[in-house]
């Protein structure tokens, strides 16, 4: 069974490069990135460029709308995520803790739909 | 038998359809034919067969694992009297699921009353005041994440099951205490809501003996429930601790309670609720309020604070102090405790402080305290409880 684990955090929370706690969370995240490849959970994995290079459209009346990013309220942002194959939500818990943004942000963990054919 | 239902089929709603269809076939064919020698091998039966059906239709039947097409395929080769085998006992594995931390905590006390208590959706609904077409719709959300999250039908490994069995056990606390005193509302007690939490921490308990917190919940539950009939009086009002007739306490769940507590102390694992149930069975042997070793409850407040701070807990303790100690210092630690803000609206602290200034004499100070705490109680049957005490302050003033 797959699942999407959403990273979510503010912009403030997470750590900066240029500063100390930057590099030991850079190489947390290719630490837990090697155990899901090599445990075989790994489908796919993206990180996403800030919030601040969004463009969200929308068709109103079949009117085609674009506006930049998302609403600016939003305090916590979508970063980036995991796909994972898991045997159940409690695998698919339990590794997502490992997730270094999990400390100060959220995971949200969404079972992927499989179609019947 | 939905228990073992479930674990055989992984589909909640489709458990509950079958069981309900072959319930309404056994009506019919149990009337022409004759009750079977074991009617519930006879209804699993045939509520599995049901259940081939459907996956047949819904062409997932080659998609199932063969494990499972064996399983769901059992009544070919089972004899009907082979019950055990047929029907293996899946409640644990089921109450694991139901109290899910993935499930919101209503959900999880909603599902547990609605799969293993056997309460009706309306009965549900009529416990926790809300309307039956939103706990419906909050059990058929429930069962559906179930499904399509793919919560495990399983007794957590080791390494999750102390964290697991006490989400369990804050459930089943949870529908006791809302039998108990009933958070909102006029009736105090809902006393089917009590028994049916006792009941399924038994059938817990019986399960998983060796999990103190469990014997620990359950001796707690029989002690306070020891008391329900003795805490309203004929006019539906409610009488303290105190004042309570001590007779009338029922023996039989005292003696059950307190030979628990001593069984379960013994095994030296001590946690929160056997600590809870110790304080109460403490309160459950004395012949009288005046007579009652406040000294060893006021110990037993000490070591719960450590394994579980909180105000409530201080609350509590101070109570014992102003007994066992002095009601200065009692009054000292309510208000340490009243500098919490979160305990600022904490009802019982009011009346416990009081309480203390009353037997002090300073019922200026008692009068504005029980005020307070009828602002914050939010159960009719206490806030008249609450206002008799302040009708009696003023009289004597």
């Amino acid at each position: 069974m797959q699942y999407i684990c959403l990273i979510y955090s503010s912009d403030a929370a997470d750590p900066q490069p240029g500063t100390a706690e930057f590099p030991p969370f850079i190489q947390a995240y290719q630490d837990f990135t090697k155990e899901v490849s090599e445990n075989g959970m790994l489908v796919h994995a993206d990180a996403l460029q800030p919030v601040s290079t969004a463009t969200t459209i929308t068709l109103e009346n079949g009117k085609l709308e674009v506006t930049d990013g998302p609403f600016a309220e939003t305090k916590e942002t979508l970063g980036g995520y995991y796909l994972l194959e898991c045997e159940s939500l409690d695998a698919a818990i339990e590794q997502c803790a490992k997730i270094p943004t999990a400390q100060h942000g959220r995971i949200e963990i969404r079972p992927v739909v499989v179609w019947d054919d | 038998m939905l228990a073992a239902l479930v674990a055989s089929i992984h589909d909640w709603q489709l458990a509950e359809d079958v069981l309900q269809d072959s319930v309404a076939k056994a009506l019919v064919v149990w009337k022409k034919d004759g009750i079977p020698d074991s009617p519930m091998a006879w209804l699993i039966t045939s509520a599995r067969r049901r259940a081939i059906d459907h996956f047949r239709r819904h062409k997932r039947f080659n998609e199932l694992e063969p494990e499972l097409i064996r399983f769901i395929e059992l009544h070919d080769t089972q004899s009907d009297m082979d019950l055990d085998a047929i029907i293996p006992d899946k409640r644990l594995e089921l109450i694991f699921t139901c109290c899910h931390p993935a499930l919101e905590r209503k959900t999880q006390v909603a599902l547990t009353l609605h799969t293993l208590g056997g309460l009706t959706t309306p009965e549900i609904a009529a416990a926790f005041l809300d309307k039956p077409t939103a706990m419906a719709q909050r059990l058929v959300r429930a069962k559906k994440k179930i499904l399509a999250a793919n919560i495990p039908f399983e007794i957590p490994p080791a390494h999750k099951l102390q964290e697991r069995v006490s989400a369990v056990l804050s459930v089943l606390y949870l529908i006791f205490n809302e039998g108990y005193v009933a958070s909102k509302g006029e009736a105090l007690t809902r006393g089917d809501l009590s028994d049916e939490s006792i009941r399924l921490t038994r059938i817990v308990w019986q399960l998983l003996p060796e999990e103190c917190e469990v014997a620990g919940l359950l001796a707690l539950m029989l002690l306070h429930d020891s008391r329900r009939d003795c805490r309203i009086d004929e006019h539906g009002q409610m009488i303290s601790l105190e004042h309570q007739k001590r007779s009338d306490w029922d023996q039989t769940k005292i003696k059950e309670g307190v030979d628990l507590v001593k069984l379960t102390l013994a095994k030296q694992r001590v946690g929160s609720y056997q600590v809870q149930a110790a304080i109460s069975a403490v309160h459950a042997e004395s012949a009288s309020w005046q007579a009652t070793d406040w000294t060893q409850i006021h110990a037993l407040y000490d070591v719960l604070h450590k394994l579980q701070p909180s105000g409530v807990v201080r609350v509590n303790q101070a109570v014992a102090m102003s007994y066992a100690v002095s009601i200065e210092a009692a009054l000292t630690l309510l208000n340490e405790v009243a500098q919490d803000r979160s305990m600022q609206t904490y009802q019982p602290l009011y009346a416990a402080r009081a309480d203390m200034h009353h037997r002090l004499g300073n019922d200026l100070q008692a009068t504005q305290d029980l005020q307070k705490a009828i602002e914050y109680s939010d159960n009719a049957t206490h806030k008249q409880f609450l206002e008799r005490r302040l009708m009696g302050i003023s009289s004597i003033q």
